[in-house]
């Protein structure tokens, strides 16, 4: 089965629309959904309608700390990230804000673990930066493959069953077979706010039966996604940060 | 794991197990067979039972991403994998014949068999970089060769693939590979470097030609940290007879500092195949080691050396390209030689390592002895080449990379073609023919060149405004459809 992977859509439409039409047409037939619907972006409405319909249809989403602050107002967010968690909320009906507020942490699913920040401790939020934050996820769960994003940097560590580790950036568009002889981590790159200074959206796709994962860059109308992020008194940086992906 | 046991007339997936040919310290070879594949097959199985080196395992995972990927003569084909969920193994394509190992109670071997062996493994190593994968393991015994002669490199385990992830990469806390034949940046946990390959190659090339060792067989980390400062001995040193020009291309191999090797396997074949034009430096005639001064400086200074970027492999190759040049040098070509002469300063600017190959074809009559060819033929081989000298002596391009050549032939295109695929050209630059009733009389050269190239091509016309002699634009428009857009 091919699935397509989604993490840190963030309420942008134009880049989340791309990536579905990307995925579709390789012929993705499950979606997985790896949280942060919202924050940052000027179309939460549809991000969340979205995504609960194709949750009715038969995908995966599971919760970021984004979605998580709509519900649960957190005080680690730097200024910008809570003046669009503010807007959003303020833009959720009651069935939006309680289809986020009920979504899982995490889910298993054969012998993958879905979750948005890493499994060590997912309502930590902690980010996997390096090796060593990912073998302290990796440890954490039997699984042999655990998906996640949140960094915002698409990013593929594996551990011998010796535990040595290997980092890698995964080049676009080259499938890459992630062997059973090791557990993996694959870490994605967002959809609606790259940081890896590719302003183009990321999303992945897996194919249980090959065990190939391939990582994609999708370009999109970010011009539009900017826009109304800045016709919606949203703070500009997080309309100009698209443009550079950083 | 390993729930299957590997004996003659088991059945893996299809393949039926026949006899073992071979066990090695990381994995045993067997020859299989299955109903749908025609050609001899040989599957490969790490050893992965308790004890065993972990490296087998990580070197078997390597070859098993890597080998499925690669495609082209200097590779065995690939036609399946298992993995460790049931039985591991890599089943290939079984490469009749032996190793370069073999030859090693026969070294040294004569300078022009080690050139044209050299010569081919170059070639593979050249497919294999195209491929974005360094091998990582060159020495005898994973080198052999087809039937036809074209080198196959084999073993996979230690290589590195620029898109996939490095299993290797910690591994080992020590370089993990062959120490006589390891390159220096490899102790200094470089693995992206296609570089390290030539390096390889060339302490094969003078292991081969000297049957000594340069930097002997020693095994310790301390004994191979030398490499990093102490350059080997001259073979000229060893060998009085050894011709200046394949003591300039394995120096030039064993470079301490990558980026004083041949900056691609591509250009390192070439020179191998045309050493009458290998440009001869200090190294070609050197007796000596570098002196001690020198060799203090390169050891002390290790840690002042700055930190070098990631390398590209791609972006490596791609900025040392080979360029082919065919020049007509008949009556009137002038103001297209010079156009000519424009777009390949264009190309050599955006690509500081790239050779330029001036070519010119001396054509030959079809049917009758050429008599002026049999009385002046000599005279006019020189005089082309001395011609072509002359058009390039413009771009001061230094050591070694421009080369000039006469191809004589029958069909212009078609040797300009041949030339093309021998030499992993990458670029050739072509004029289109100006006058129209040449071009009816001979067909287009340009267009065939560009329609049937292994590479890119270049067709270059003098621009409308110059005023050309004899030149119909019109039938010249027909010839620049076939031509790709320029890349540049």
């Amino acid at each position: 089965m091919r699935l397509a992977l989604f993490a840190d859509i963030h309420a942008n439409r134009q880049a989340f629309a791309a990536c579905l039409d990307a995925a579709r047409a390789r012929g993705a037939e499950r979606l997985i959904c790896l949280g942060d619907i919202v924050g940052y972006g000027a179309d939460p409405e549809w991000a969340v309608d979205t995504v609960k319909d194709l949750v009715a249809k038969g995908a995966i989403a599971v919760r970021g700390n984004h979605d998580n602050a709509i519900g649960v107002p957190s005080d680690s967010m730097n200024a910008d990230a809570q003046a669009a968690i503010d807007w959003t909320r303020s833009r959720l009906s009651g069935e939006q804000k309680e289809f986020l507020a009920e979504l899982p942490m995490s889910r298993e699913e054969d012998n993958r673990l879905y979750v948005h920040s890493e499994a060590s401790d997912p309502a930590k939020w902690r980010y996997v930066r390096d090796t060593a934050d990912a073998a302290r996820s990796m440890m954490a769960t039997e699984l042999q493959i655990t998906f996640c994003g949140h960094i915002h940097r698409p990013g593929l560590y594996s551990m011998s069953p010796t535990a040595k580790m290997t980092s890698f950036v995964p080049t676009a568009g080259v499938a890459v077979q992630l062997l059973t002889g090791r557990r993996w981590l694959a870490v994605l790159g967002s959809v609606g706010q790259p940081r890896d200074g590719d302003p183009a959206a990321s999303f992945a796709m897996f194919d249980t039966a090959s065990r190939e994962i391939t990582y994609y860059r999708v370009p999109y109308d970010v011009a539009t996604a900017a826009a109304r992020i800045k016709a919606n008194g949203l703070p500009h940086w997080l309309a100009d940060r698209l443009s550079i992906g950083r | 794991m390993a729930a299957l046991t590997m004996q003659a007339g088991a059945e893996i997936d299809g393949f039926t197990i026949g006899e073992r040919v071979h066990r090695g310290g990381m994995a045993t070879l067997w020859t299989v067979t299955h109903p749908g594949i025609t050609v001899p097959l040989l599957m490969k199985v790490p050893l992965t039972s308790e004890g065993e080196d972990p490296a087998a395992i990580v070197s078997f995972e390597m070859e098993q991403m890597i080998l499925p990927r690669l495609s082209g003569p200097h590779v065995p084909a690939c036609f399946g994998t298992g993995d460790f969920e049931r039985q591991a193994y890599v089943v290939m394509e079984r490469i009749p014949g032996q190793t370069l190992y073999k030859r090693l109670d026969a070294l040294p071997l004569p300078y022009e068999e080690v050139r044209v062996i050299g010569g081919k493994v170059a070639t593979a190593l050249a497919s294999l970089h195209r491929q974005n994968v360094i091998h990582h393991d060159i020495k005898p015994s994973s080198i052999m060769f087809r039937e036809r002669g074209e080198a196959v490199l084999i073993d996979f385990g230690l290589s590195h693939h620029q898109h996939l992830p490095d299993l290797l990469q910690e591994e080992f806390r020590l370089p993990y590979g062959t120490a006589p034949y390891m390159a220096p940046e490899r102790l200094l946990g470089v693995r992206d470097d296609p570089r390290s390959d030539l390096f390889s190659l060339g302490v094969l090339l003078y292991f081969f030609t000297t049957g000594v060792r340069p930097f002997g067989e020693t095994e310790t980390l301390r004994g191979m940290r030398r490499r990093l400062w102490r350059d080997p001995i001259p073979p000229r040193k060893l060998m009085p007879d050894y011709p200046p020009w394949l003591q300039e291309i394995v120096l030039r191999c064993l470079e301490i500092d990558p980026a004083a090797r041949y900056p691609t396997a591509a250009q390192l074949a070439f020179d191998l195949g045309h050493p009458e034009q290998v440009k001869l430096t200090a190294r070609a005639q050197r007796q000596n080691r570098d002196p001690f001064g020198t060799v203090w400086r390169r050891r002390f200074n290790l840690g002042a050396a700055p930190p070098q970027p990631k390398s590209d492999v791609a972006a490596q190759l791609a900025s040392s390209p080979i360029v082919a040049v065919a020049l007509d040098l008949g009556e009137g070509t002038e103001t297209l030689n010079e156009t000519i002469r424009v777009t390949a300063e264009q190309v050599l600017s955006t690509s500081p390592s790239a050779r330029l190959a001036c070519v010119n074809v001396l054509k030959l009559n079809r049917l009758a002895i050429d008599r002026t060819h049999d009385e002046q033929g000599q005279n006019k081989h020189i005089d082309r080449l001395v011609a072509l000298q002359h058009w390039a002596r413009p771009f001061r391009l230094e050591e070694g990379r421009l080369t000039v050549h006469v191809l004589e032939a029958i069909d212009p295109a078609a040797a300009i073609l041949e030339f093309a695929a021998v030499n992993l050209v990458d670029h050739i630059i072509i004029g289109a023919r100006q006058s129209s009733m040449r071009r009816t009389l001979l067909g287009s050269v340009s267009a065939k060149v560009a329609g049937e190239a292994p590479c890119t091509v270049t067709v270059v016309r003098p621009s409308r405004l110059t005023p050309a002699t004899d030149a119909d634009d019109n039938d010249g428009a027909a010839e620049a459809a076939a031509t790709p857009p320029a890349l540049f």
